[in-house]
């Protein structure tokens, strides 16, 4: 028994070290943010905050959640978010569940869609592509053009695929419609993958920075990920709208950490509930027998 | 038969969607072709034929993009495929169920970060005075390293913080396959006095074999594919020489510097050769493993 030889039973202990190891190194980062949203400048510039708040103060939320930037592009992304998930889901499921089905015409449809996947026109033509429509500086330009995702849709048709088809049959002999099976056995039963599918499109809203910027030509109608890119990465802190005095008295980097912390929250606290369904879901997408 | 008219009523949306804003685009395309001015459009534009495509060529920025994207990308799927791998194994190891389910946890967590996040993240930890230096200096005691404003490391950095993002959400359908192997095999093997390294290597890596041929296969696809949003978040002109990839390239050339048409050159480049690469690997993956994409 290979368990209980010396050899193996030191693998085991290193094994074991350095796996809690590789999961804390995945969540000490943002400890760290943690930490230093909740401490004073000093101790930030004095390189002193590891993974526990020093001089601990709540100033740095304070500042955000009173910066009506923040705040208005909060809002932003929260509107994006319910809108482009119901579109895109209302748009996905009504196509995965007809491409899970036999009928004429429909590889050639399924080619259709999954080509998109293979090729795009690329970013410039799809810059003035939205321009030309006039969807620049409306809530539009960030829902519509990714509305629909190729590979949500193959990761659904699999899904949809995997419910038999005698409970399709039985319904139909009784004389349900396509539309009310599609209501009332398919999209039950196929929670995992509608629920993996929900998920990775809220996210993407969530966390999708570049859009906003592209185009949004006034940062007041920047998402929150676009904001957060300016004041984080580009560190154009003029976008918090804060007094000189204000940014003399707190630690920029508590400020930015605030923030990304805010911004990662709803994250964080959504997705380990959601986190059996996506391994369900991506494990049944992408290993079929 | 039954009536199939609601499946086609059903494709209307995601139809009309992909029509305007996947192939609208590409229409788009024929500014590659042209000496694309905004304010003459497509139809009013000088055709000037392949020089767009000559001048990517010409350009030593842009040749060097096309460099450092390769660099990047390939090892970022070398690294990107090894790590996942291996994670798995050795996570397939732990028998404390409450330890697995906390770090599967974890590690899936970076994942689901944005790169502004993750960015803002690095830029903190790897700066002058970040975490990592002062443990570096400490120990070391050498100077601090610049990770993100040295062109010989900033590549490193990228293919590093990829890594920290993504391994754990690569390991779920590597999981899930060691997760599926018939333990018989194992008996098998222990009966026949296997070690648990025997076991891994005889028993373990040829049943994820077909997944690993699939994943590999299929990421040939992603070669000019180097991560707009991590790069753009990361890299500053000092690093432009090692950092700057395709995409990042032709929204500066393009976007912040009017050159519309070559822009638009240098992506239908890269999206054409892209396309080769997965219809070819698709067709490997097919001939290989029978993968088929659905």
């Amino acid at each position: 028994m290979y368990h209980k030889t010396t050899g193996y039973r030191v693998f085991s202990y290193f094994n074991y070290a350095f796996m809690i190891l590789a999961g804390l190194a995945c969540f000490l980062p943002l400890l760290h943010l943690l930490a230093q949203s909740l401490s004073s400048k000093a101790a930030i510039s004095g390189n002193m905050v590891s993974f526990w708040p020093v001089g601990f103060n709540v100033d740095a939320y304070i500042k955000t959640f009173n910066n009506s930037n923040f705040n208005g592009a909060m809002l932003t992304s929260i509107t994006r978010t319910v809108l482009g998930t119901t579109i895109s889901m209302f748009i996905l499921t009504c196509a995965g569940y007809a491409l899970s089905k036999e009928f004429r015409g429909r590889n050639v449809l399924m080619w259709f869609f999954i080509f998109t996947m293979l090729f795009s026109g690329g970013l410039i033509p799809s810059y003035i592509l939205i321009t030309a429509l006039g969807l620049k500086d409306t809530i539009w330009a960030l829902v519509l053009p990714g509305a629909f995702g190729a590979y949500n849709l193959i990761l659904l048709v699999n899904f949809f695929k995997t419910i038999p088809k005698a409970l399709e049959e039985a319904a139909f002999i009784d004389g349900a419609s396509f539309f009310v099976i599609l209501s009332k056995i398919y999209l039950p039963l196929s929670l995992p993958g509608i629920a993996t599918v929900s998920l990775f499109i809220m996210v993407g809203h969530w966390n999708s920075w570049f859009d906003g910027i592209l185009y949004m030509s006034d940062a007041s109608k920047y998402p929150l990920a676009s904001f957060l890119q300016t004041v984080v990465v580009q560190s154009n802190m003029q976008n918090m709208a804060m007094s000189q005095s204000e940014v003399a008295a707190m630690s920029e980097q508590s400020i930015k950490a605030a923030q990304i912390f805010v911004s990662t929250l709803p994250i964080i606290l959504v997705y380990p509930f959601l986190q059996r369904y996506f391994v369900k879901g991506i494990v049944l997408g992408a290993v079929k027998e | 038969m039954k009536k199939s008219w609601p499946l086609y009523v059903l494709c209307i949306p995601a139809f009309v969607f992909v029509c305007i804003f996947s192939y609208g685009p590409m229409v788009g395309l024929l500014m590659a072709f042209q000496d694309y001015k905004p304010w003459l459009g497509i139809t009013g534009s000088r055709w000037i034929g392949l020089d767009n495509f000559e001048r990517i060529f010409q350009y030593k920025e842009a040749t060097q993009a096309i460099v450092n994207t390769l660099i990047i990308a390939v090892s970022k799927i070398i690294v990107g495929i090894i790590v996942p791998i291996v994670m798995a194994i050795l996570l397939s190891e732990i028998r404390n169920m409450g330890i697995k389910k906390s770090v599967q946890t974890l590690v899936y967590l970076p994942h689901f970060l944005s790169w502004v996040t993750v960015a803002g993240l690095m830029i903190d930890i790897l700066g002058l005075d970040g975490g990592i230096n002062h443990i570096l200096t400490q120990i070391f005691g050498n100077d601090p390293i610049y990770f993100l404003g040295d062109p010989d490391l900033f590549r490193f950095t990228v293919v590093i913080s990829d890594v920290w993002k993504s391994f754990g959400f690569g390991m779920i359908v590597y999981l899930a396959t060691i997760a599926g192997i018939n333990p018989s095999y194992y008996e098998a093997a222990e009966i026949d006095g296997a070690t648990r390294r025997q076991q891994i290597r005889y028993v373990t890596l040829p049943s994820m074999l077909p997944m690993i041929i699939v994943i590999s296969t299929l990421s040939l696809g992603n070669i000019l594919d180097a991560g707009f949003d991590q790069v753009f978040n990361l890299y500053n002109p000092l690093v432009y020489s090692t950092g700057d990839i395709i995409d990042t390239y032709v929204y500066r050339s393009s976007l912040l510097n009017g050159q519309y048409g070559f822009g638009t050159a240098v992506g239908l480049f890269k999206s054409g050769i892209s396309l080769i690469l997965i219809v070819v690997s698709y067709r490997l993956a097919y001939k290989y493993a029978n993968y088929k994409i659905f």
